[in-house]
């Protein structure tokens, strides 16, 4: 027990001086850094979850709707996709506290005065705004056939758009959509810009705290890597099952499905 | 190929002369700008107030060029032993924490820091008291120190100018907020943004963590230490200390 003390203030002091980086001080707050973790994840993917719902809606308006509902719609992606998020979160935070009438509104309360809600709210309609361009790409390169045959087989427009167009768009936005994801965890840094403990807020915390210049920026970035890293092999797996149809015909031949076919 | 590598090796001679005649003429004074009316921006950009011209005063004592480099808050130390400059003069306390990173001249001025709340306002500033509060400080101080140690279990929010701190306690979105007096008064509480603020509670005192006075930083074991602490002297005794105070406060601010 005393020689583990020992070793372990040892290895203290070797942290605290000579080695480059203050490794100790980063395992003493590691428990912080999960705690920002959480909170990243957790507004990127619900900034998705909430803007991929938005999307599907608008991304049909825009390749089927009316030309004043595209139009509308248009305009909206375009300001969203024009202008940098941390703009748009500047907006959202410090923007709208300006005015009394905000302030005094039934939303200011609960929503408009927390952090948390305002960068929600930049994000989602953010990351709304790039899901709805792509994924109305991709409804609109349906091939002509597909929908064709649909019409013969006598399905509304609503059956087909549930089950034809909609599913294989997915299919086809599926590579674009998790270059979306991972910029959407990288444009969540902004959180710490308005006060947020995310991973990044939390790197700042450190180093703030203990005057350093580069512990909380490496931890956080270790981190970011990791999640990136994950998100990658899920899309991967993902892309493996779901565009298993788009690959050369000889690279899976083990696959039963492919055998057969 | 011999030719060659002579010419390299004069030129890179030269440069390096060049480098280090430049470098020892100018000082590089790393100040913030955001925190008025130590450090502001006038209207068309160019940096003013107590710091600014305490640095360029310290530069004229010291026959050397000023080059003002601007430096966020929390990034100030970093910047100092990533060479961006060589000196800090942004308001920054001397305390032990900071002395483990960067060496201090003596103190160029001491004011107190206390809360602001809104007018009419009651805060019980204990630690139960302050459960759930919301408490604004700029990242990276001693204030964030002291209320990190005090008051752990109140709503902390750390931002990144004091600019930001103040908008959000205009806007409602914190309850308290700390910061320098004379900072206060100036940056806030006498200007139409502050109107219905007021300090709140008594002068803080915890030496450790909000330290021993406002000094020049440098990097670890750099002379300039010392040569700064005498030019403080020097200009406090010549009278350029006084004239520069009186610009901005209307009491001596040194201190003790």
């Amino acid at each position: 027990m005393e020689t583990e003390r020992t070793f372990f203030a040892y290895l203290r002091h070797i942290s605290e001086t000579t080695s480059p980086l203050d490794f100790v001080l980063i395992y003493d707050n590691l428990d912080r850094f999960v705690g920002g973790a959480l909170m990243t994840l957790q507004l990127t993917f619900l900034a998705l979850f909430l803007g991929g719902l938005l999307a599907v809606p608008m991304a049909i308006a825009r390749a089927y709707g009316r030309p004043g509902w595209s139009q509308a719609i248009w305009c909206y992606t375009y300001a969203f996709r024009g202008t940098p998020l941390l703009v748009q979160t500047y907006l959202f935070y410090f923007g709208l506290g300006q005015f009394e009438a905000v302030r005094n509104s039934f939303l200011w309360g609960p929503v408009l005065s927390d952090p948390w809600w305002c960068v929600l709210i930049a994000f989602t309609l953010n990351t709304a705004a790039y899901t709805t361009e792509f994924l109305k790409g991709a409804i609109e390169t349906t091939p002509a056939g597909e929908i064709e045959a649909s019409k013969a087989c006598g399905m509304s427009p609503f059956t087909r758009m549930r089950l034809v167009v909609l599913p294989s768009a997915f299919r086809r936005a599926l590579p674009a959509y998790s270059n979306e994801v991972i910029f959407t965890l990288h444009g969540s840094v902004i959180a710490s810009t308005v006060t947020l403990q995310d991973l990044l807020g939390v790197g700042r915390w450190l180093n703030g705290r203990y005057y350093l210049a580069y512990e909380g920026f490496i931890t956080a970035m270790v981190f970011y890597m990791g999640i990136v890293l994950l998100i990658s092999l899920l899309f991967r797996m993902a892309e493996k099952r779901y565009l298993r149809h788009l690959r050369p015909r000889g690279a899976d031949s083990a696959t039963p499905a492919q055998a057969t076919a | 190929m011999t030719i060659k590598n002579t010419l390299l090796a004069a030129a890179a001679g030269a440069m390096t002369l060049m480098a280090s005649t430049a470098m020892a003429d100018a000082l590089r004074v790393g100040v913030e700008g955001a925190y008025a009316p130590f450090s502001m921006k006038e209207a068309d950009g160019s940096l003013t107030g107590f710091d600014i011209d305490m640095a360029l005063a310290l530069c004229a004592k010291l026959e050397r060029e000023c080059v003002l480099v601007e430096q966020e808050w929390d990034g100030m130390i970093p910047a100092l032993m990533a060479q961006k400059y060589d000196a800090i003069v942004a308001s920054m306390s001397i305390t032990e924490d900071r002395k483990k990173k960067v060496s201090f001249s003596a103190k160029y001025y001491d004011t107190p820091s206390r809360f602001i709340a809104k007018e009419g306002a009651s805060f019980d500033l204990t630690l139960e008291g302050t459960k759930g509060v919301k408490i604004g400080v700029l990242r990276g101080t001693t204030l964030q120190c002291y209320v990190e140690k005090h008051f752990p279990d109140a709503d902390i929010k750390l931002y990144n100018t004091q600019e930001d701190v103040f908008a959000d306690l205009t806007a409602g979105r914190l309850d308290l907020q700390l910061n320098n007096t004379l900072g206060a008064l100036d940056g806030f509480l006498n200007t139409p943004q502050g109107e219905g603020f007021a300090f709140y509670g008594d002068d803080l005192d915890d030496v450790a963590c909000l330290g021993e006075g406002v000094g020049i930083a440098v990097r670890k074991d750099d002379p300039l230490a010392g040569e700064l602490s005498a030019a403080i002297q020097a200009i406090r005794a010549d009278g350029t200390y006084k004239t520069i105070n009186d610009k901005y406060f209307p009491v001596d601010i040194y201190g003790n």
